[in-house]
């Protein structure tokens, strides 16, 4: 591909390969770990030697509770059908494509009353997909189809119409922030990088290292859209004078590595990438490294020394990567959602992304990954500035069983928690910073009244201890020492005094660490002890946990009036923590009792309290 | 951090040794190339054992003690071949009060592997790992993904017996 007019050509074509019935599978790890192996498999058998049928794969959609998920497309009709399986299938092709009757009892439902397509979901309703555009449309390991959604179009646009100052300015004016967590403006930080364009060499990196426990909306885009990522390197490449760049992703992403490694190859196939593009003298080529287990490789300097072969240290800054990255040279890294957003910014404007956002807040759209205690799981692209409200109750669905929501922990090991007094804030960069949070990569986890925040902090910390590279001390130590307190403090040997020394600690960690990961290491203590220091104070003075969680503040007792005396209990107890005699009433020994809960579970009658 | 020396002893063939060194010589001149090469290194012998370290320090000129820096700083890589035999043994609470510490034991003893290593044959990996949530059928433990209940220490010779 040489010519503009090539692209436009390639566009024309694919869009003009249309078919009576379009059927499409959700083929990513959501997908595939739900079984939408088989039913992609027993739809392509029973269509081959249909013309009229094109079955295809595509990318994750979004609603991961529901997978696998088959779309039907007749004469541009669209209907969802969820939770498939084989058998499920076969029906569908039988009844739907075939007989031309919609199979209501696979649908989505809301209120009862069977939904035709995703899109007529309240779930669905509120969001605006950007950099999830393309996810769970297009097959993903075709070229053609990321072409005929108007892909390298931007690409074709900055290389010919555009200064690469004019470009910088343009990110710079759509108000672009990092989605990886930093939130610095996208625009500056090339801005910073872009002089002496062609004197030196200069890289163009993509963070994929995604590695936030509950935040997966880069994987979902780099096994949905991967196209999207390379075209805005490309971009970006263009706009500070780079011709190389490299793709860190995580060796625990194989489906996305595998689509990357087909896309890359595509886009040389088309002269997207490699020399001469578009007949323009830019160069730009696209390696990809893998990460080796290492969260703190998702920090900026040590994802660098990574790639440069080394134990992934984070190293001081300054001097910072625009003036000394990779290789020493000036380099900009951006997430895979940051690049996302790049091509849209560019076809559409600054002023369209500009008016994606309500009023007031930080530009353009955000993807969350909704987990934890919420009707609907999965990936949301929402408006900045959407508040928790509309998220959980709306988009998510509210909280399972008729518990009561308690509090959202946002931004992951990084981050913080929002309590359901502050349920109203919309969510944008500056708004959760003021009530101690931060969006981060974008985790949203839902905690209702039986999740221990005690436990919560103590989760988080355990993960960062494991993972501290062990550089400097602060975070290396630091972590260490307030996982101890936190142990103890669930373990019900807390004092007051404990609570205090965690504040204090937590403060020397973020203000004495080397990088972001100790940084903001104590975020989740620190955010848990401002908004549920009652729960903290519980645990310390009257050794209870209120969400009764912390197994070893429980205890599990034997309500006499309940007990039958049919010995079950007794039986099944592991530790023989349970005595009594047949047909009178059975008593528990508290200090044999290792709270494994199998009598509560064994007993018939529910005479069994925990407390 | 819990990686060790290698325990077992190294049984690499001539074909992986001559995969290894053409995937170093793919390698030459390549920045950063060190993640690489012992990533393909780990996929051909399935682990990073020093004699591996050494060729690649060796045929890159790499100091050995940067290359097992590496190797020991991410997760990923491998010190130890899993045994044909991976052996868990639970020593959650319950198993433990209910004497899973003695069981690990009795397995270690008549396996001659050190819990957390694997027997230098190569046959059986042996680790201890934290509750499975089976405390029901308290001890637990099990071999490549083969769950065994309410054992006793005079079980063990006869299970062991299964997998030799």
């Amino acid at each position: 591909m040489k010519t503009i007019s090539e692209l436009y050509a390639a566009k024309e074509v694919e869009n003009s390969k249309t078919y009576p019935v379009l059927v499409t599978v959700g083929i990513a790890t959501c997908g595939l770990a739900a079984g939408a192996g088989p039913v992609i498999d027993k739809l392509k058998e029973l269509a081959s030697g249909n013309a009229d049928v094109c079955v295809k794969q595509v990318g994750c959609i979004g609603i991961c509770q529901h997978e696998p998920i088959c779309e039907v497309y007749v004469n541009g009709e669209r209907f969802t059908y969820v939770k498939m399986n084989a058998e499920k299938a076969a029906r569908v092709y039988e009844q739907h494509i075939l007989g031309g009757r919609p199979v209501e009892e696979f649908m989505l439902t809301e209120k009862g009353e069977p939904v035709q397509n995703l899109m007529g979901t309240t779930f669905m309703k509120l969001q605006k997909r950007v950099a999830m555009r393309n996810c769970g449309i297009i097959d993903p390991e075709s070229i053609d189809e990321y072409i005929g959604r108007d892909g390298y179009r931007a690409l074709a646009k900055v290389l010919t119409e555009m200064t690469p100052d004019g470009v910088i300015q343009q990110v710079l004016d759509s108000g672009l922030r990092g989605r990886g967590g930093g939130g610095f403006p996208t625009g500056l930080k090339w801005r910073f990088a872009c002089s002496n364009r062609g004197q030196v060499k200069k890289y163009v990196c993509c963070n994929a290292d995604e590695g936030d426990p509950g935040a997966f909306m880069d994987r979902s885009v780099l096994e949905g859209d991967p196209h999207s990522v390379i075209e805005a390197m490309a971009i970006a490449a263009y706009a500070i004078g780079s011709d190389e760049g490299y793709i860190y992703v995580r060796a625990e992403y194989p489906t996305a590595i595998k689509r990357l490694t087909i896309a890359i190859e595509q886009a040389h196939r088309y002269g997207l990438l490699g020399e001469n593009i578009f007949g323009t003298g830019f160069n730009f080529d696209v390696k990809l490294r893998f990460g080796a287990g290492a969260f703190v490789c998702g920090e900026e300097t040590a994802l660098m020394t990574s790639i440069e072969g080394n134990r992934g240290e984070p190293r001081p800054r300054p001097p910072f990567p625009a003036v000394k990255g990779l290789f020493a040279r000036p380099t900009i890294l951006n997430n895979v959602e940051t690049y996302a957003n790049i091509a849209q910014i560019i076809l559409q404007g600054a002023d369209w992304y500009q008016s994606l956002q309500c009023p007031g807040c930080a530009a353009g759209t955000k993807v969350f990954a909704l987990t934890g205690k919420i009707t609907n799981t999965g990936l949301v692209e929402i408006p900045m500035g959407t508040t928790l409200r509309t998220i959980i109750e709306d988009i998510g669905g509210g909280v399972p069983n008729g518990k009561k929501f308690k509090a959202a922990q946002t931004g992951g090991p990084s981050g913080g928690c929002i309590p359901a007094s502050l349920i109203d804030t919309p969510i944008d960069y500056d708004n959760l910073a003021k009530i101690g949070s931060i969006i981060g990569s974008g985790g949203l986890i839902v905690m209702d009244e039986d999740t221990c925040m005690v436990d919560m902090a103590r989760f988080f910390l355990d993960f960062t201890v494991d993972e501290s590279c062990g550089k400097c001390a602060p975070c290396r130590i630091g972590t260490h020492r307030l996982l101890e307190i936190l142990d103890r403090i669930i373990a019900g040997n807390g004092t007051l005094e404990d609570l205090d020394k965690l504040e204090e600690l937590a403060t020397y960690v973020k203000s004495a660490s080397l990088c972001g990961l100790g940084q903001t290491a104590p975020n989740p203590v620190i955010s848990t002890l401002v908004r549920f220091r009652d729960e903290y104070v519980a645990h310390v003075v009257d050794k209870k946990c209120p969400a009764g969680v912390c197994k070893n503040l429980l205890r599990y007792r034997i309500l006499e009036d309940k007990c039958k005396g049919c010995t079950a209990c007794a039986r099944k107890c592991p530790v023989g923590a349970i005595s009594g005699t047949v047909k009178n009433p059975h008593k528990i020994d508290t200090s044999k009792c290792i709270k494994c809960g199998v009598c509560m579970a064994t007993c018939k009658f529910g005479a069994i309290v925990k407390e | 951090m819990k990686k060790k020396l290698t325990t077992v002893e190294f049984r690499g063939t001539p074909e992986q040794e001559a995969k290894l060194l053409a995937v170093i010589a793919k390698y030459e001149g390549v920045d950063g190339k060190m993640m690489p090469v012992l990533q393909e290194a780990q996929d051909i012998y399935g682990y990073l054992p020093i004699e591996v370290q050494k060729i690649i320090a060796e045929k890159t000129g790499t100091p050995l003690e940067e290359i097992y820096g590496i190797a020991t700083f991410y997760s990923q890589f491998k010190l130890n071949p899993n045994g044909v035999y991976s052996i868990a043994v639970c020593l959650g609470t319950a198993c433990y009060v209910k004497g899973s510490q003695a069981i690990i034991e009795e397995i270690s003893r008549q396996l001659g592997v050190e819990v957390g290593s694997t027997s230098p044959d190569g046959k059986y990996s042996l680790e201890a790992t934290r509750c499975i949530g089976a405390c029901g059928l308290a001890p637990v433990m099990t071999i490549n993904g083969d769950v065994y209940g309410r054992m006793t220490k005079d079980q063990v010779a006869g299970i062991l017996a299964k997998y030799r």
